[in-house]
């Protein structure tokens, strides 16, 4: 398992916290697919309250690690206080630093990332970059000091899964060395599994689970295809070829060309 | 000495208690450290919404079940209630939450364009299909309090203002207050609006489906609208804010442009009181009932809750949401 700024994990499931029906259920969701860290949006949830937010010290009873999120930032600025509200109010500092570039699609504004990272990264914060998956972007904010990158998938909440799989491979390809996580977009367990397969670390997720029907089950089901998209990885998978390769010589017949 | 039923606390769940108690026979003293109903409590902002079938959408099968009974229930108390039923919609590329609202859901039906016409002609045209849930009401909750207190009245109980006695017979209806004493109880904060356009006339709650944002409109009446609501993990019961308010209306403008035009009356906020289940319950702490966790079914659960609590209290039947331990 990948080092995540010193810490292994001990799943590759990382799961957001909102929009499931009740906490009552969130809480399920995580014990019965055992993922090890909890996304949390400190801005858009906590309207600046500090002590005694009752959702929070649920949170913190999951017994996972939680990484606070910057979600609803669109500003540099923005980013960077909540990204310091978080680090006093959850006492980490990890944080997820998102900086919105478009309020519709939520796609991440890549100059103000890379800008955000690097001060954030000063004040010895230990950022997740959520990031479109342009490899000179992830340049950029590896020099800013980052030691983890999370590419999206496909834009938040959308459910469409590797959006585009040629540069998520040249990404994991380019720096292999470097834990990545798939953030945003998945919407299906198999999409999961192509993630881990490709050789991806982790996958982050919140609304396939917490939208579905049934949300325990269905974190339960990402649980299975992340495992079995590790296990996969691990065991080095054939090579593809483009064309049906029997195995044997087939007598009698001439070879194609 | 006879036994009297302290109840603390008169928003929608002391105020059901209250009445179902007074009304089977039983004493009652009432008590609000901030008198008759007004806007510090939550229960003065509700939107109203008796609407069990919608809410299963994402509620536990109980808040379907009992719910159901709430309209009845309100309508013997003198709260005056709507029956038209409640319209769900979605924009044009929102149309897969519609899909999925209506698997999650009960008893509805499916209007084409022409069948929302003759429903609410104001959507004629702005929407090319909707659901339906014709067995659902809607009230207004402050009508509604105000019933409740006027029934009580003429069965001699006054709302006395002040702290009341946690006393043996005590029945602690605080809401989110009684945090102090119920450490899973938690807040989740909700703002809305109340807005006049007497250009539009809706004759029933309407839904408005949005990944991010739903809304709903309630009608009140005269042109006059409450337009709710957000849901954050918070304890917050003062702020609005700039974000949430500007979400509630673009949505609302969205819903019908008409809305550009609206005055607005009133920008609420206030925190439901929940448990992590989302459910309410009777719970037993230090000999103390505590009648708690409306979440955001204060108007739709309160008359099972205040009937269980009377069926407990007078008649010794255990009930379904009872957690004593
Ligand atoms: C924006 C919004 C929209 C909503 N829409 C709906 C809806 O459409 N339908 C629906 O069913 N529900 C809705 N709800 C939820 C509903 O409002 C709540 O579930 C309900 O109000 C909770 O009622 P309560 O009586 O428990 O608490 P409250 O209404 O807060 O009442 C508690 C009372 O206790 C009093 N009190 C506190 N401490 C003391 C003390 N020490 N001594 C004496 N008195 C005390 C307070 O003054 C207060 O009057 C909505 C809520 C919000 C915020």
């Amino acid at each position: 398992m990948a080092n995540f700024y010193g810490v292994e994990l001990s799943s590759p499931l990382m799961l957001g916290t909102s929009q499931y029906p009740s906490p009552a259920i969130l809480t399920d969701a995580f014990r019965n697919s055992n993922a090890s860290v909890a996304t949390v949006s400190v801005r858009r949830e906590a309207g600046f309250e500090k002590a005694g937010n009752s959702f929070w010290k649920l949170i913190q009873e999951l017994g996972v690690r939680v990484l606070p999120n910057t979600a609803g930032c669109y500003s540099v600025r923005e980013a960077i206080t909540t990204a310091q509200m978080a680090r006093e109010l959850f006492d980490t500092s990890w944080v997820k630093l998102e900086v919105i570039g478009h309020p519709d699609t939520l796609q991440p504004d890549p100059f103000g990332l890379v800008e955000a990272a690097k001060l954030l990264n000063q004040e010895g914060f230990d950022v997740f970059p959520y990031m479109t998956e342009d490899l000179i972007l992830a340049e950029r904010l590896l020099e800013a000091g980052c030691e983890v990158l999370m590419p999206w998938g496909s834009p938040i909440g959308t459910g469409l899964g590797l959006n585009n799989l040629y540069g998520l491979r040249s990404l994991r390809a380019h720096f292999p060395d470097v834990p990545l996580v798939i953030d945003a977009g998945l919407g299906l367990p198999s999409q999961a599994a192509q993630a881990l397969e490709m050789g991806y670390d982790a996958v982050l997720l919140n609304t396939a689970v917490a939208r579905a029907g049934d949300p325990v089950k269905m974190a339960v089901a990402f649980a299975r295809a992340i495992e079995a998209g590790q296990l996969a990885y691990k065991a080095d998978p054939m090579e593809p070829r483009d064309m049906a390769a029997p195995s044997t010589p087939v007598l009698g017949k001439a070879f194609l060309r | 000495m006879s036994l009297v039923f302290q109840v603390i606390g008169a928003g929608v769940a002391g105020l059901s208690v209250a009445s179902e108690l007074s009304q089977r026979g039983a004493p009652v003293r009432l008590y609000d450290r901030n008198g008759p109903p007004g806007p510090h409590a939550c229960s003065w902002w509700a939107g109203g919404m008796l609407a069990p079938f919608c809410e299963g959408e994402s509620a536990e099968e109980p808040v379907m079940r009992w719910g159901q009974l709430a309209a009845d229930w309100w309508e013997s108390m003198g709260a005056s209630v709507k029956r038209n039923g409640s319209l769900v919609l979605a924009l044009g590329r929102d149309q897969r939450e519609l899909d999925r609202f209506s698997r999650r859901t009960h008893n509805h039906h499916w209007l084409n364009d022409n069948d929302l016409l003759t429903l609410e002609p104001e959507l004629g045209g702005r929407f090319t299909r909707a659901l339906y849930f014709p067995d659902e009401a809607h009230l207004d909750p402050r009508q509604a309090l105000g019933a409740l207190t006027q029934t009580l009245r003429e069965q001699n109980v006054e709302i006395i203002t002040s702290e009341g006695h946690f006393t043996q017979h005590a029945i602690d209806c605080r809401g989110l207050t009684a945090q102090d004493q119920l450490s899973d109880l938690r807040g989740v904060k909700g703002e809305m609006l109340v807005l006049r356009c007497p250009e539009l006339t809706f004759n029933r709650p309407i839904r408005l489906l949005h990944p991010r944002i739903p809304i709903y409109l309630v009608p009140r009446g005269e042109g006059v609208y409450m337009l709710g609501a957000t849901m954050l993990e918070s304890n917050d019961r003062r702020r609005a804010t700039v974000r949430s308010v500007l979400e509630l209306l673009s949505s609302a403008y969205a819903l019908h442009p008409a809305f550009g035009e609206a005055e607005i009356i009133e920008i609420g906020v206030d925190a439901r009181p929940a448990f992590p289940d989302n459910l309410p319950r009777l719970r037993i702490r230090n000999g103390i009932l505590f009648v708690n966790g409306l979440y955001r079914h204060g108007f739709l659960l309160a008359p099972t809750l205040a009937r269980m609590t009377a069926d407990y209290l007078l008649e010794k039947k255990i009930p379904e949401f009872l957690d004593a331990n």
